[in-house]
């Protein structure tokens, strides 16, 4: 009952899509004017019919329902609790589903909360989300229904890929999503803004709660994928440039850029074209990601439910939305006003460089991850493009970036001396020198980009707290708060990444029990293997005895797991956090009779890299909640103000 | 003229989409072929798996007659699959030498007389070198070598009684 | 799908032989500046039978062979360039990580080029002209 309840609500939502497209399309056009108002309610009624057969579907994997093919696939009634829920997500049609869901809630939101903007702009936005979300309904209800029966119902089900058995799990996809979907309500912001020609700060301002919103979840979801990859992998690596990871990375590298422009839009009404143009770029991505990961067409160590036919259907929705709001705005742009012009040296001009180079970085990632299949379907000539190519090229472009970030806030908008922006720096790039001296002291000689990357974090960090300099901070607005420590965010983040690159003591070793190994700072004891049985797993158990110096010794537990359903091997790695960095021991099974392979690496500082990440998107919550206090309720404040003076 | 260019976006955004779609269409087949066709046997000189005397180099192609290398091992389960093809292959005349990557003696020998022993001749390579120095990049492969030491074809994955025909003339055609 | 099947395979296919020799498989070297040398190399070598991997990321068996093997000659002397040349002609481009400079692989540094290119003009001209 539960699957067909699930199945006939998400009909009923596809239909609401339906009519909120057709009823804020008509409504549009003069003769029907009298159905602007009736669009904003189909929208909020399609999210609720979303969340409910969402909601059926999580029922169905809670109670482990076999005649349901989706559960019986991906499902298995031995699961912990934890993983049946997450499991709902944890394949393609209960992803899918979850994506339509998000994105009806977007709608409702927009519907419900949007009261700055135009009401045509508005009803030409939610239409635009109509559309959208049409496009995945029918995905959904004609190749990918999560509600399918089958007969005869399997006893137990046949599992979920042993790596996606984790907590990450649970909280990596839907934070994507949640970003992914975040681009598509600026998306039809956008859209909606091309088809009225509404395009000006009132337009900015109503995107930038939604670019903002997204961006914050596409830094958690890239952050938390990073720790998850970091730590589930077992070989030390927190990013592989891999085509699953820059599928999640191309987005945010849009929205981040699209985050400036519009501040650049909303605050001196220029840029117009180039930041309509910059969310149409974005949302693309987003659905580019989701084609990558869906489709399999490039070779990922991430991709686990791939399936080339219904990577067609998304390919087609891809084609329409965007192509066909590429056309719009070839076709409409050139109606709309050119914003104000600008000088060089100003805080528009800093911006402008910011997206100059995160294009740049942008196309880089683009090229680097595509290349290779253009290139196989144009010659056949196999190639790879990895880490070497992505480091060399992108990363200097993102220090040099890092350098225009310390500046950029330094500067006054409309114009601004150079010399005078040369004292305000002047203490971030003495704290720059003197990272370059200790370094040079203390460390002695390094790879020159971890080194650079220490030095401009340095500056960066410094820098980014600048703009708090001889201010009240009591009465400095929070999105300054949220730019300060997402910026500070940045220089944590690169600095994790340059001392992990630079610094990182590796130890492989073949080891018999009794045996120790100095890494890093540490001396590791192999004391102990045993076998460990698990609810639907056996491990190889290694207690290991880790001492530093003179300090109490503490034990550590890697394991290598062998699951049965589905029959696969797993190294758990064993990472212990010290306030300047991390050990990381992983064991292996051995395969001859010279000892238990077990691999360690002491990591100074590598968590640096996934903290700066929650600043940085920390940061964008606090950016996020000034910026709707102040954009979307000063209106009513203001209003109230009036009130109570008459 | 400024109008044109306001489509580049668009143009663009067609040319993801025909990378995208050709992607789709004809996928990749993924297979990593060897770059060693067309060139001579690589240096190599193993012992024998079963037989330490009895082992296989590049000396032993050269010779005049062509022949079948098949790196297989026991433990790989698809090469039991193809077993039955290598007999046929032998049958009809095919000299057929044999690479055993990662194995054992005990193992090599209780497989050979489960599925059969099609091979004149053993290598044993216990980690994969002189596998890599093929460019084989797993078990089961077969490379079809000439009379004169020169790789000429490699055949990636078990050999179906279908491919049989296929390598036999590929063979007959190098003689 | 059919991926983890392969992977149930090839995990199922471990061998269990015992070599008695110390390899490097899994094992350092001693020399900590070839060792250095030798993981630079590994990190841009792709596992051919995981495909997704670097060798240095990887459990399958011939990935760990191949980082024994690239040990062994690194200590043997061999600069890394040419051992990656070598493992270019046995297994294509396809098994480096690191496309050559020019040739077919020219596009990955135009077209970004070109994309900055593209933006500076843009950005141009949405600057005032002071001297104008």
């Amino acid at each position: 009952m539960i699957a067909e309840a699930g199945h006939a609500a998400l009909w009923l939502a596809a239909v609401m899509a339906l009519l909120q497209f057709t009823l804020g399309a008509l409504g549009l056009s003069s003769r029907f004017k009298n159905f602007l108002p009736s669009t904003a309610p189909t929208a909020v009624v399609q999210s609720v019919l979303a969340c409910i057969s969402f909601i059926c579907l999580i029922i169905l994997f809670v109670r482990s329902d076999m005649s349901v093919l989706l559960v019986a696939t991906n499902s298995h009634s031995d699961k912990p609790m934890m993983y049946k829920i997450a499991g709902t997500w944890g394949n393609h049609e209960g992803s899918m589903l979850l994506w339509v869901t998000i994105l009806g809630i977007g709608g409702a939101t927009v519907a419900l909360f949007e009261r700055a903007l135009d009401i045509r702009t508005k009803v030409a936005t939610l239409a635009a989300q109509g559309v959208i979300a049409l496009g995945f309904y029918a995905f959904l209800l004609f190749s990918s229904n999560p509600f399918t029966r089958i007969n005869p119902a399997p006893a137990n089900g046949q599992g979920l890929n042993p790596l996606l058995q984790d907590p990450g799990l649970a909280f990596h996809p839907p934070t994507l999503y949640m970003g992914y979907v975040g681009m598509s309500v600026a998306f039809s912001f956008a859209i909606g803004a091309l088809v009225t020609r509404d395009v000006g700060p009132a337009f900015a301002r109503a995107m930038r709660p939604w670019i903002l919103g997204a961006w914050i979840f596409l830094t958690i979801g890239i952050t938390a994928g990073s720790y998850w990859a970091y730590y589930e992998l077992g070989w030390g690596g927190w990013w592989f440039w891999d085509p699953v990871e820059n599928a999640s990375l191309m987005p945010w590298l849009a929205a981040t850029a699209l985050l400036h422009s519009v501040t650049v839009l909303a605050t001196r009404d220029s840029l117009r074209a180039w930041t309509i143009m910059l969310s149409v770029v974005a949302f693309s991505m987003s659905m580019i990601g989701t084609f990558l990961v869906r489709s399999g067409i490039l070779t990922s160590v991430h991709s686990f439910a791939v399936d080339p036919t219904r990577g067609g259907f998304i390919l087609i929705l891809l084609a329409l939305y965007i192509g066909g709001a590429m056309a719009l705005f070839a076709l409409r742009i050139g109606t709309v006003r050119e914003g104000n012009r600008f000088e060089a040296v100003s805080r528009e001009g800093a911006l402008v460089f910011n997206n100059l180079l995160l294009s740049t970085i942008l196309v880089v990632v683009l090229v680097g991850t595509l290349y290779p299949l253009a290139l196989e379907a144009t010659t056949g000539t196999k190639l790879s493009v990895g880490a070497p190519y992505f480091n060399s090229v992108a990363g200097p472009m993102a220090l040099i970036l890092m350098v225009g970030m310390a500046v950029g806030p330094l500067l006054k908008w409309r114009y601004d001396k150079s010399k005078a922006v040369l004292e305000r720096m002047a203490v971030p790039i003495l704290l720059a020198a003197l990272a370059t001296l200790l370094i040079a002291i203390f460390v002695g000689p390094t790879a020159i980009l971890p080194l650079v990357g220490l030095v401009v974090a340095a500056g960066v960090a410094a820098a980014s707290i600048a703009p708090l300099w001889k201010r009240n901070l009591r009465r400095t607005p929070l999105f300054t708060w949220g730019m300060v420590i997402a910026h500070l965010g940045c220089a944590v983040s690169i600095a994790g990444m340059a001392a992990d690159s630079a610094f990182t003591k590796e130890a492989l070793v073949a080891m018999q029990i009794g045996q120790s190994q100095k890494v890093g700072p540490y001396t590791v004891t192999l004391k102990n293997i045993s076998e460990i049985p698990g609810p639907n797993w056996s491990a190889l158990d290694a207690e290991m005895v880790v001492q530093k110096g003179d300090s109490a010794p503490f034990i550590m537990h890697p394991q290598s797991r062998t699951f049965r359903d589905p029959p696969m091997e797993t190294s758990e790695s064993a990472i212990a956090t010290a306030w300047n960095g991390q050990l990381y021991l992983v064991v292996g099974i051995p395969t001859d009779n010279s000892g238990y392979p077990i691999r360690m690496w002491w990591k100074p500082f590598v968590t640096l890299i996934w903290l700066g990440g929650i600043l940085i998107a920390l940061g964008g919550l606090l950016s996020l909640i000034g910026r709707i206090d102040r954009d979307l309720f000063r209106g009513f404040r203001s209003f109230g103000r009036k009130e109570k003076l008459a | 003229m400024k109008r044109v260019w306001l489509w580049a976006p668009f143009a663009i955004f067609i040319t993801l989409i025909a990378v995208f779609a050709a992607g789709l269409i004809n996928p990749s087949d993924r297979v990593v072929a060897s770059g060693l066709v067309g060139r001579a046997v690589p240096q190599f000189a193993l012992p024998g798996a079963l037989d330490p005397a009895a082992g296989l180099s590049n000396q032993s192609f050269g010779d005049g007659k062509p022949k079948l290398l098949n790196v297989f091992a026991s433990w790989c389960i698809p090469c039991v699959a193809e077993a039955p093809a290598l007999m046929q292959l032998k049958n009809q005349g095919a000299e057929v030498v044999g690479i055993a990557v990662h194995d054992r003696p005990d193992a090599l020998q209780k497989f050979l007389s489960e599925n059969g022993n099609p091979y004149s001749a053993i290598g044993d390579d216990p980690q994969s070198r002189t596998q890599i120095a093929f460019g084989s990049a797993g078990v089961p492969e077969t490379f079809v070598v000439d009379g004169s030491g020169i790789i000429r074809h490699q055949h990636v994955g078990i050999i179906t009684p279908d491919d049989v025909p296929i390598i036999m003339a590929k063979l007959r055609a190098v003689e | 799908m059919k991926r983890i099947l392969i992977a149930i395979l090839l995990g199922m296919a471990t061998p269990m032989g015992a070599f008695s020799q110390t390899n490097y498989n899994n094992v350092q070297l001693p020399d900590p500046e070839q060792e250095r040398k030798a993981v630079e190399l590994m990190e841009t070598i792709r596992c051919v039978v995981c495909q997704g991997q670097s060798i240095t990321g990887s459990n399958a068996d011939l990935a760990a062979d191949m980082r024994g093997m690239i040990r062994e000659r690194i200590a043997r002397g061999e600069k890394p360039e040419d051992i990656r040349k070598w493992l270019i002609q046995n297994y294509g481009e396809w098994v480096s990580f690191k496309p050559q400079m020019g040739g077919n692989s020219a596009p990955l540094w135009l077209l970004p080029l070109l994309a900055l290119a593209g933006g500076v003009y843009l950005a141009r001209s949405r600057f005032k002209n002071r001297r104008g």
